[in-house]
């Protein structure tokens, strides 16, 4: 593979003078363009910190949940003891599980007490007898416990999480989907865009160009001026509309402390660097439209 | 340097020019006449490669033009100097810059081209005009303007196309000196024009060839205008 030729990146970001000389200023498309890459690049920040955030929610939910499960034994008061010792004995030989603890009475009263007051006395209930389970890394066989359970501990019901998790993980995915659908979309649309406004500019520019040629300018000196303007203008806009979703990002009121179960929109330690793509990106797109417009319109002059 | 072998020329299935032969040899000087819409234009554009014929061979520096790409046909246009009828300028851009214009496009250093610049708007009368931007020009400071774009790249071939249809005919005259004057110096030269006085004048300074086209093809005029 050739190496990229920096260069060159460089030479075409200072310019040449001379055939920025070339292409009239353009005031009404100018602003337009920049404007437009600056409202697509503020759309495209808050997509991808959309992206992010589900992400991590997915994750989140994915991964803690499905670590924990639950058993539940219910039986008679006389029995609850044997069979929560039966059934920590099963956990024990199971594979895949990390550890099993029965909860204390006072963790059950605490679980209890936003329904039932401080002052329940969870000794005289029949009430079940909750045990954490803690997987590891692999996981266990959900179904081949529940079948060992049934044989050995009758009142013991396995809550494996799966069952309300799932949807959740899904909405979560979708919704990340969703995120990087937008993202190309916006991507799509400034290129779009970026492609009429090129087109405008050419077609504006017809008499210049068709002097360029009869100077005997080749096609790619022609195409340079225009394409350089388009690209230098994108970056700039892209750049201003980062900068504005960024602010606008971190003023928005943080959900975290309304309970860790929602997951902030916004970007985490790293992740605040990703949006600083989208300008160079948009660049690149620009680069890529504004060439394949000018070289297609070129084309069909003599 | 351009040569044309059975050429022809249509446009949307009429005929417009048919089994024209010629040879531009280096240092002639050409005239092509015609009534209007007899397809001179055409014919010069074909000369420098804005047209490819339909069917015959068009050779330029003795390259076929059907063989050349896009910026060969560019190369090409920068060893021959156009002055189209309508001159067209970057209206944005002074005199003196859409001047150099060729050198600039080609990436020669201007700044280097400096005095040969100062030169040639001298030459043309152009001197005091220089910071002056194309639509304030008059219809002859045009026509020498586009001469002067048009000679400083020192192209090897000079096409005129009636570059005296908008101007008096003082002017007429200064312009056509400054072609004769080209010619002295080795170029090839070749106008288009219906103004048979302009080629009145030039022949009692020149030894120039006039061309004809008439019925679709180019005749050598007689000696008799």
């Amino acid at each position: 593979m050739k190496r990229p030729d920096f260069t060159q990146v460089a030479e075409f970001v200072v310019g040449d003078a001379q055939a920025d000389r070339m292409v009239p200023p353009t005031g009404i498309t100018a602003r337009l363009t920049l404007l437009s890459a600056a409202a697509m690049a503020f759309l495209a920040v808050f997509a991808l910190a959309l992206s992010v955030a589900t992400g991590r929610m997915a994750e989140r939910w994915g991964d803690e949940l499905a670590r924990s499960s639950t058993l539940r034994i219910s039986a008679p008061a006389d029995q609850i003891d044997a069979q929560t010792q039966a059934a920590l004995r099963v956990l024990e030989q199971t594979p895949g599980i990390a550890s099993a603890r029965a909860l204390t009475d006072e963790e059950q009263r605490s679980l209890l007490e936003p329904w039932f007051g401080p002052d329940l006395p969870v000794e005289t209930l029949p009430i079940p007898q909750l045990i954490e389970v803690i997987e590891d890394g692999a996981g266990y066989d959900a179904q081949g416990l529940r079948l060992r359970l049934s044989a050995e501990v009758p009142g013991a019901v396995l809550d494996d999480h799966t069952r309300w998790r799932q949807p959740l993980v899904t909405a979560a995915g979708r919704l990340r989907l969703l995120g990087w659908v937008s993202i190309v979309l916006i991507f799509g649309t400034m290129a779009a865009m970026i492609t009429l406004a090129a087109n405008a500019a050419l077609a504006a520019n017809a008499q210049v160009i068709a002097v360029l040629r009869l100077v005997g300018a080749r096609d790619s000196y022609i195409a340079k001026a225009f394409v350089r303007r388009y690209t230098l203008r994108t970056l700039g806009g892209a750049a201003f509309g980062v900068v504005a979703g960024l602010v606008a990002i971190l003023l928005l009121p943080s959900a975290q402390t309304a309970g860790g179960f929602l997951t902030g929109l916004g970007f985490q330690g790293a992740g605040w660097l990703l949006p600083l793509v989208i300008p160079p990106l948009a660049a690149a797109v620009a680069f890529v439209a504004t060439h394949l417009a000018a070289t297609r319109t070129l084309k069909e002059l003599p | 340097m351009i040569e044309l072998e059975n050429v022809a020329m249509s446009y949307g299935g009429g005929e417009l020019l048919s089994d024209i032969s010629l040879q531009l040899a280096p240092g002639s000087f050409h005239f092509l006449t015609g009534p209007s819409g007899s397809g001179k234009t055409t014919f010069l554009k074909l000369c420098y490669a804005a047209l490819t014929p339909t069917s015959g061979q068009v050779r330029l520096f003795d390259r076929d033009v059907r063989a050349m790409d896009r910026d060969d046909i560019a190369l090409a246009r920068r060893r021959i100097g156009v002055v189209h009828q309508d001159v067209q300028f970057l209206d944005h851009l002074p005199v003196a810059d859409n001047v150099a214009l060729p050198l600039t496009v080609s990436g020669r250093d201007t700044l280097d081209e400096t005095v040969n610049l100062r030169e040639l708007l001298n030459w043309v009368g152009l001197k005091s005009r220089a910071d002056a931007l194309p639509p304030e020009l008059s219809g002859g400071e045009r026509q020498r303007a586009a001469l002067a774009r048009a000679v400083i790249m020192s192209p090897d071939v000079i096409l005129a196309d009636e570059p005296t249809g908008n101007i008096d005919w003082d002017m007429s005259q200064r312009l056509l000196q400054l072609l004769v004057e080209l010619n002295r110096m080795g170029k090839t030269i070749m106008i288009a024009t219906h103004d048979l006085n302009l080629i009145r004048a030039a022949k009692g300074q020149v030894q120039a060839r006039v061309l004809r086209i008439a019925g679709r093809r180019l005749q050598l005029a007689g000696a008799d205008l």
